[in-house]
């Protein structure tokens, strides 16, 4: 069961990106233009959510994830508590719904979750007292909406309208759960054509029915492209039987400039990072001028506070 | 004790009959159909009017975790659960803890549950040792400890050569081997079929291939060393097609479904249902449609329960970690019921998938009410609708993808070598 929703229709929790309308992500981002003044003030505080306790739950390691969030929870003047469960309770056989249940008594009210398993998100807002809120920083090879909310704030932020855009997602979209928010996002807001460029061994199965192209060609799938946004390929996958190695992944699918010339002159080229320069991305593209990978960090806060306000009103 | 069963509708496929019948039974047998034997003096009446009276039924698959897992289950509680779901015949996998790789170890579960005076218990012993797949296991003298056939459960049999000496000397004694078809290296990580579904949640797949691999692996060792071979819980269109092709070809193969997917499908996964997390994976719809099919035609010679409990901690986890199965053997009559009625199949010909069928894989004499044959019954009523809840479940395992639900056809009375071993609280 998913449950998002309230029986209002207003957001409860954050889990995917999966079935909600684009009306409710145009309110996101359109609250998250709201807040990207406050962070350009000297104070950079509002006080919507002054007296709540947000626990960051961080099952996997995260610098940058779990640091936005914490920002963004300061800047709306909650309470913030940083766990890295890793390295406690689970290591001491806890399980996850103990450890959940016991940061409920110290009265949470809002939970943002990283876990290395899909759908650890749902389980946890299926079993939290109703005034509890889970905001969802990345489950598995599942979902990490937030991280595509601050992507499609970006395009809209630089292209203005989604109906005409050509979107290029690249990499490894087996095991990314960026790459499948981000498909639902680029599909629910209208886009019209989103392209998956991969080697075989990256896609997977059926990822078509899920509305996009897939290519396996970077000159074919980056032909007139609007927006490009490139994966991590992690550490682990570079050799093996997934990929013989990183040189011969970025000779056919790292971003170069020759390879972007093939794309709109105007592309713009995102990044979830950590990037892996010279593997994924050639630093001339990650510096260059078509590049937004920047300003993706500055309104990944301003979406994570629009996210949090917008479920702490619900 | 002897028992006159009046007004029921009486069904035996072995024997082709389904009429409204009386039956007797004396000294735990059949004794007559219809006109009471000479001399006949019921101790016992079991009013059966509206009621159909079959044979017990068959269960090729379900776990009663002894020995090794007492905690998530009993031999006491699940074979409660057996005669509630009307079962007075079971096979049990040999994945126990230990494994049952020694005559000692099955003499014990036969003795256990031979005490409990319910359903027959015959194990399924281990066809390596340890299930490691390296040695072969004592199966002449498993088989004399009880064992009526060998498998390696759920754990992988890679080795090629292992299995084909495994099916060597099991034809030597003429035993039967039993295998669930899963190319390990295909399925190591994988915990949802590989399509859309498991795509769009993040699930690491396991591919129909890794099902059909293996099954051509199967056949092919069968064919060259003579065994008999049974497929446990076929799951995919193209492996039911296999052993379809198989069987034309007059090879000595037979083969089951488990009852939850021949209704389920990975779309029952939802968002990260734990229960639909099962081992075969649910696979699509059109794997399921094929199945359905399959048992229709008689492809599929058997349903099973796949009876495996789990309890609520295995299950209350993220879906990859939770722990794979479902309860099952309160169910397996009114899934099969359910099978019957939407895929317009005669209530004999879906009883003979859990009665007769089952009872001619493993060899023995159950399924049957000819006169003479041991009075192992079932007794249900076929349109008593009952809620699908842990509280209306005897067994220990709670956890179904059926839970909540609905079901139609409800036992009301077992019986095991003529004794009622089980009555339905009137309701």
């Amino acid at each position: 069961m998913q449950r998002q929703l309230n029986k209002n229709g207003e957001l409860q929790h954050l889990l995917t990106i999966e079935g909600l309308s684009a009306a409710m992500l145009h309110h996101i981002l359109d609250t998250a233009e709201s807040f990207v003044g406050v962070t350009e003030r000297e104070v950079k505080k509002v006080p919507l959510l002054r007296g709540k306790a947000i626990f960051n739950l961080f099952f996997e390691p995260s610098t940058r994830t779990r640091t936005t969030f914490e920002i963004a929870a300061k800047r709306l003047s909650a309470d913030v508590i940083n766990l890295n469960i890793s390295a406690s309770s689970q290591s001491k056989g806890e399980t996850l719904l103990d450890t959940v249940n016991n940061l409920s008594a110290m009265h949470a009210d809002m939970f943002i979750v990283r876990h290395a398993q899909s759908g650890a998100a749902h389980l946890i807002a299926n079993h939290v007292a109703p005034e509890i809120h889970v905001i969802n920083a990345g489950d598995g090879r599942h979902a990490h909406p937030t991280q595509a909310l601050l992507d499609m704030y970006t395009i809209r932020h630089f292209k203005r309208d989604f109906h005409e855009l050509k979107v290029a997602i690249i990499g490894d979209i087996m095991h990314s759960r960026v790459a499948r928010s981000q498909i639902h996002a680029l599909t629910t807001l209208g886009v019209p054509e989103v392209r998956v460029i991969a080697p075989r061994t990256l896609l997977p199965k059926g990822v078509e029915h899920l509305g996009v192209h897939p290519y396996h060609d970077m000159s074919k799938g980056l032909k007139d492209v609007d927006v490009l946004l490139m994966l991590r390929l992690q550490n682990e996958r570079m050799q093996g039987a997934l990929l013989p190695s990183a040189q011969e992944y970025f000779k056919y699918y790292g971003l170069t400039p020759e390879k972007l010339a093939l794309a709109k002159p105007d592309a713009i080229v995102m990044h979830p990072g950590p990037m892996n320069r010279g593997i994924e991305i050639d630093s001339a593209v990650a510096d260059g001028p078509q590049s937004v990978i920047l300003p993706q960090v500055t309104f990944g806060i301003a979406v994570r506070m629009a996210v949090m306000s917008i479920l702490a009103g619900s | 004790m002897k028992i006159h069963i009046k007004n029921g509708r009486l069904i035996d496929p072995k024997n082709h009959l389904d009429r409204k019948a009386d039956l007797f039974i004396a000294a735990g047998k059949v004794a007559s159909i219809g006109e009471p034997p000479q001399g006949f003096n019921a101790s016992h009446e079991i009013d059966a009017n509206g009621l159909v009276v079959c044979p017990g039924l068959v269960d090729l698959s379900a776990r009663l975790r002894e020995p090794g897992y007492e905690y998530r289950a009993t031999l006491e509680s699940e074979m409660e659960a057996a005669i509630a779901g009307g079962i007075t015949s079971l096979a049990c996998p040999p994945d126990t803890d230990p494994p049952l790789d020694e005559p000692g170890l099955v003499e014990m579960l036969k003795y256990r549950a031979r005490s409990l005076n319910q359903a027959h218990v015959f194990p399924v012993g281990a066809l390596t040792q340890g299930l490691l797949g390296e040695n072969l296991t004592e199966m002449a003298e498993l088989s004399d400890a009880g064992c009526v056939a060998f498998s390696h459960a759920e754990k992988p049999l890679d080795n090629a050569l292992v299995m084909m000496r495994a099916m060597q000397y099991a034809a030597t004694f003429d035993l039967p081997v039993w295998l669930r078809a899963q190319d390990a290296s295909l399925s190591r990580i994988g915990v949802a079929h590989e399509g859309e579904i498991a795509t769009r949640l993040g699930l690491p797949g396991i591919p129909a291939c890794a099902e059909t691999i293996a099954l051509s692996k199967i056949l092919r060792l069968a064919e060259e060393t003579g065994a008999r071979i049974h497929i446990c819980r076929i799951s995919s269109s193209e492996g039911a097609e296999m052993i379809r092709q198989a069987k034309k070809q007059g090879l000595p193969v037979t083969c089951d479904v488990s009852a939850n997917h021949i209704h389920l499908s990975d779309r029952d996964i939802g968002f990260f249902d734990s229960n639909c997390h099962l081992v075969p994976p649910l696979r699509s719809l059109r794997d399921r449609d094929a199945l359905k099919r399959g048992l229709k035609d008689g492809t599929i010679d058997a349903v099973c329960s796949d009876h495996t409990p789990v309890d609520d901690d295995a299950k209350l986890l993220p879906f990859a970690e939770a722990e794979a199965g479902a309860t099952g053997l309160e169910l397996l009559l009114p899934l099969v019921l359910k099978w019957a009625e939407e895929s317009k199949v005669p209530l004999i010909d879906a009883l003979s998938r859990v009665t007769s069928r089952p009872a001619d894989v493993l060899g023995i004499e159950s399924g049957s009410l000819s006169p003479g044959a041991a009075a192992d019954l079932c007794i249900f009523a076929p349109d008593a609708y009952w809620k699908i809840e842990p509280k209306s479940l005897k067994s220990q395992g709670k956890n179904t993808p059926f839970l909540g639900l609905e079901m139609k056809g409800r036992v009301r009375y077992t019986l095991v070598g003529g004794y009622v071993v089980y009555r339905a609280n009137p309701s």
